[in-house]
This record gives structure tokens, C-alpha cells and sequence, in this order.
């Protein structure tokens, strides 16, 4: 057990770390100097050689990314061109944003949809089935920017229920900050029940086809039982993986759903950096939503062995 | 077998609508695309105007067709060019194995630990946010996935007897790979192809809605959707159409998928 944990925690290591040299040399693909892309126009040649030097681009590559690697390793992501702030608190900062539309939403969307997969897998080809499968895929091709401003036109606008723009933090007015919350979480809900009832149902009937469910219902157990007991536990493994890839989309495509519903949130963020070529920014999202990314799916794998102890034999 | 017949017939009545619109609006479209009319700016559906006219007076059906050949378009060429990498990355890889194998897998893998949308999004600026930027940004984006895929084919192919006996026939290497490897990649290349069609053209109207997308005036299904958001309360068909486009054409993707994936590959059959 120690052992399989340690192992997975040590192989990630190599992952994080070829990430970091794909973003450093991603942002060095961009054409032109980045001193001179820091500088923006208001740079002569006196700053620009000084920025160099103070920024290492004298030095050879590697010597760049060495420096580079061991500030980052320190926190330092560097320091916003556009906002003039280090990157890093202002990243924590939207990221908290983001996250109390992004989780909400997956917890709810999970507790609704794996039930729901299990119920359509037990009574394959009924009308329950074919319903919540149509429903999910229909969710499924629905664009959460569509459905967004959709839910702001009816709720929004039409009967007045919730704000429509402007955003204020749960930290300063809880109530008040919730009733922002619930169109987005409601948005992205949908859309996520779409893609984890089309899971669960899968890994549920792959499951229910193997041998020990028949030996189970000769037995003589229960429908319920069967599901609770004995398949639950071996279908959920790969909906856990797609909950581990839908956090990290969500990070990075949440985009959408901040720009529909007007939330600070760390994709506003990125896609701001990107408008405003602010590079620190860009590689800084880019570096904290991988690593994000990699610990989330890392700590999904040791819980998957929960569900499915034959992993830490392999 | 039994969901496969109204899986595959809605699905592939809404792909050959939408492949049919983007054919029909090179020949006809009922109005100017871009042309300005402010003589008739927003006006709602109308006998003129089946699904009414934009902030500009422009028609909106125009603009929805023409929205519907660019996303096609571009949809075509991400996934060509993913395909194309993908599938020559992954034919090295797996066919050489050793040494190279190693370094060009590890190097996928890393890639693969991104998230698609976030690898999109930092390409994106690095190659300028444009209509080439995403082609280019998306198809990268999505090579590592068909890499792997291929990599995976390749990997249980090399050892069957056919391919072994090509060698034995002493045919050269890249010819037993075009002619005998390559066509078994096939099953499980176009079920991968069409879920990035889809992709694709979801990731770039989320792209164009964000305005990193196409720029105006050239009309995308995002762009407008984007364009109509300041004017939802007045004229909420500026938003409304657009947006339903994007959906059909993802739900006859997803179904098309799902058929496809039922008959390429048996032992999934019935389960996603």
C-alpha cells in the first residue's frame, strides 16, 4: 500500500516537470524578445538591455530555465505586465473564484448522475434507459455558453429571479454572493450529469455482464444489493477518472461561464492575459491549472485503488 | 444492435444538414451575409427575415449559413491536421518501439497531462488568436490523443502473422506500414475523428464566443452569440439561434459517435 502510494506520488514528479519545460518553451515560441514584449511600447534601448540582463535572456537557454524553474519552485511566478502584481496571488486568487462555481457543481452533478447511470444500466433498453440516455446526450451537446445565457433570459431577465450581471463575493455578502452563484453552478451541472450518466451507465453494464453478478443473482441477493453491493463498488473506478478529466476541462474551459455570467474567475483571467499578450500571466494559468490538473488526477488514482485494489498489484 | 437504426438516422440527418447548408451557402443565400442595413437593425422573425436581422441589419439566416461553412471548414482542417501528426507520430512510435518510442511517448504523455482546452489556449497565444491560430493551436492540441491511439493499434498489430509475413515477403518497412497496419488503425481512428469533429467545433465557437476566435465581420455561430449577448433582452433570436445551431449539430455528432462507435467497435456495443 505504502509503496503504491509513494510510487504514484514519485511518477508524477517527471510529469510536473516536463510540463514546466513545455510552458517555458511554449512561451518562447511566441515571434519577438521578451524583454521587448515586457516593456510594451514605451521601452528604449538603455531599459531593454537592462531588462535582459536583470531577466537572463543574455544567458544561455538552459541557464534561463534553471533560473526560471527554481523562482517558480519558490512561488515566483514573475510579475504581471498588464496588472503590474505578482502573478501567483493573483492566480490564487481568481482560482478561489472559480472554484466555488467548479466544485459545487461537480459534487452536485456527480450525486445526481452516478445513481442515475446505475438506475439506466439495471434497466437497460426500458423507457428509463432510453429517456435518461437521450436526456444526457441532449445535455451533453448543449454548450454551457449557450445554456448560460439561455438561464439569464429566462430567470434573469423574464421572471426576475436572479441577478443578470456583476458578481459580489460570498466573503463580503454570502446570500447575496450565492444568488450569483446558482445560474452558473446550475449551467455547468447540467451539462456534467450529461457526460457522468453516459459513464456510470457504461461501466455499470460492463460490470453487470461479468460472471460473479450471475453467480450473485443465483445466490438469490436482491436487485438492490446486486447494484449497492457488488457493482457499485468495481463501475465507479472509471467514472472517478472522467471526474479527475472534467475538473481539470472545467479549470480551463470555465472561460465561458465566467464571460456569460460576469465572474473574476481564473479563466477571465487567462483569457484576459491572452488579449492583453501578457505573458507572465498566460504561463503562469497555464502552469497552475496543469498542476492542478496532474495532484487532482494523482489523487484520484490512490483513491481509485479504493475502488479497484488490483491496480496496486500492477 | 437495437439503438443503432434511430442513433445513426438522426445523427446523420443533422451532419448532412449541416454539410448541406455549408455546400449551399457557396451557390445561394437569402441575403448579403455583410452587408450593413440599419434600416432594419434587429428586427424579429419575419416573412423577410425568417430568423430576423443582427444589430447591423444583417439577415440572420445568411449569417448562420455562412457561420455554419467556416466552422465546418475549420472543423475539417483541426482534425485533418491532428490525424495527420497523430497518426504519423504514432505509426513511428509504435512501430519502431526502443529508444525513440520512449522519448517521442514520454514527450506525448506530458502533453496529455494538459488539459486539451488549456494546451489550445496557450498555443492559441502563441500563434495569434485567428481563424489559422485555432486551426493550428486545436489540431495540436488534439495530436497527442491520436498518437496514442494509433500507438495502441500499432503496438497489438506488429506481431500478427500477416504483418510478420509482409516482412517475411521482404517488403519494405513503410510499405507494410501504408498497406497492412494503416487500414486496421482504421476502426478506431474514425471514432476518435469524430468525436474531435465535434470537439473541434465546440472549442472553436467557445473560442470565437470569447473573442479569440474568427473575427467579425466574418459571421461564426460563436461570434454572434457573442454579438448578440449585449442585446439578449431586446432581441434574444440574436442569441437564441445560434446557440441552437451549435446544439443540433453536436447532438447529430454525439449520435453519429455513438453509432459509429457501436458498429466499429462490437464489444462496446450498447454500453456508451
Amino acid at each position: 500500500m505504502l509503496r503504491f502510494v509513494l510510487g504514484r506520488i514519485l511518477s508524477a514528479i517527471p510529469t510536473l516537470l516536463i510540463v514546466s519545460v513545455t510552458v517555458f518553451f511554449l512561451i518562447r515560441l511566441v515571434p519577438g524578445d521578451p524583454a521587448a514584449l515586457l516593456l510594451g511600447d514605451h521601452g528604449d534601448a538603455a531599459a531593454l538591455a537592462e531588462l535582459r540582463a536583470q531577466l537572463g535572456l543574455d544567458q544561455s537557454v538552459l541557464t534561463q530555465f534553471r533560473i526560471w524553474f527554481f523562482k517558480v519552485l519558490s512561488g515566483d511566478f514573475g510579475t504581471s505586465i498588464w496588472v503590474g502584481e505578482p502573478v501567483l496571488p493573483l492566480i490564487i486568487q481568481k482560482f478561489l473564484v472559480s472554484v466555488q462555481v467548479v466544485i459545487p457543481a461537480v459534487i452536485l452533478a456527480t450525486l445526481i448522475a452516478v445513481p442515475a447511470g446505475i438506475l439506466a444500466a439495471a434497466r437497460q433498453n426500458s423507457v428509463v434507459d432510453v429517456g435518461l440516455i437521450s436526456v444526457a446526450t441532449l445535455l451533453l451537446s448543449i454548450p454551457t455558453f449557450w445554456l448560460g445565457l439561455l438561464f439569464l433570459l429566462v430567470f434573469g431577465l423574464h421572471l426576475g429571479w436572479l441577478p443578470v450581471v456583476g458578481y459580489v463575493s460570498v466573503r463580503t455578502d454570502f446570500v447575496g454572493g450565492l444568488l450569483y452563484l446558482i445560474l452558473p453552478i446550475l449551467t455547468l451541472l447540467l451539462h456534467e450529469i450529461g457526460t457522468i450518466i453516459r459513464m456510470s451507465r457504461a461501466s455499470t453494464l460492463e460490470v453487470l455482464r461479468l460472471d460473479y453478478i450471475t453467480h450473485a443473482r443465483a445466490k438469490g441477493l436482491s436487485e438492490g444489493a446486486i447494484l449497492w453491493r457488488h457493482t457499485f463498488k468495481n463501475a465507479f473506478g472509471p467514472t472517478l477518472t472522467l471526474l479527475g478529466l472534467i475538473l481539470g476541462n472545467l479549470l480551463s474551459g470555465i472561460a465561458v461561464i465566467e464571460t456569460v455570467f460576469t465572474i473574476p474567475g481564473l479563466g477571465r483571467l487567462m483569457v484576459d492575459a491572452i488579449y492583453a499578450r501578457d505573458y507572465p500571466v498566460i504561463q503562469g494559468c497555464m502552469l497552475f491549472i496543469a498542476f492542478i490538473y496532474i495532484l487532482v488526477n494523482l489523487f484520484i488514482d490512490l483513491l481509485y485503488s479504493f475502488f479497484d485494489p488490483k491496480v496496486m498489484t500492477q | 444492435m437495437r439503438r443503432f437504426a434511430p442513433n445513426a438516422l438522426i445523427g446523420g440527418v443533422l451532419i448532412g444538414l449541416l454539410f448541406g447548408v455549408a455546400a449551399l451557402q457557396t451557390f445561394w443565400m437569402p441575403h448579403d451575409p455583410l452587408k450593413l442595413n440599419f434600416a432594419a437593425r434587429l428586427q424579429a422573425p419575419s416573412a423577410e427575415f425568417l430568423l430576423g436581422t443582427d444589430e447591423f441589419g444583417r439577415d440572420i439566416v445568411s449569417r448562420l449559413m455562412m457561420g455554419a461553412s467556416t466552422s465546418v471548414s475549420i472543423a475539417l482542417m483541426t482534425v485533418g491536421l491532428a490525424v495527420l501528426l497523430g497518426t504519423t507520430i504514432g505509426l513511428v512510435s509504435g512501430y519502431n518501439r526502443g529508444l525513440v518510442d520512449r522519448i517521442i511517448m514520454t514527450f506525448n504523455d506530458a502533453l496529455l497531462a494538459f488539459p486539451g482546452m488549456l494546451l489550445a489556449l496557450g498555443l492559441l497565444s502563441v500563434f495569434g488568436a485567428n481563424q489559422y491560430g485555432i486551426i493550428v493551436a486545436l489540431g495540436l492540441a488534439y495530436t497527442p490523443s491520436v498518437a496514442r491511439v494509433i500507438r495502441g493499434a500499432v503496438m497489438s498489430l506488429r506481431e500478427r502473422e500477416f504483418i510478420r509475413a509482409s516482412r517475411t515477403m521482404s517488403n519494405s518497412e513503410i510499405y507494410t506500414m501504408m498497406r497492412h497496419v494503416l487500414p486496421n488503425c482504421l476502426a478506431p481512428l474514425i471514432v476518435l475523428a469524430t468525436s474531435m469533429f465535434g470537439w473541434t467545433l465546440l472549442s472553436e465557437s467557445a473560442l470565437s464566443f470569447l473573442g479569440l476566435g474568427v473575427p467579425p465581420p466574418a459571421p461564426t455561430w460563436g461570434n454572434m452569440l457573442a454579438a448578440g449577448r449585449p442585446f439578449i433582452e431586446q432581441a434574444s433570436w440574436l442569441a437564441i439561434f445560434p446557440g441552437l445551431c451549435i446544439s443540433l449539430t453536436l447532438l447529430g455528432i454525439n449520435l453519429l459517435g455513438d453509432a459509429l462507435r457501436d458498429r466499429l467497435d462490437p464489444q462496446m456495443r450498447g454500453a456508451v
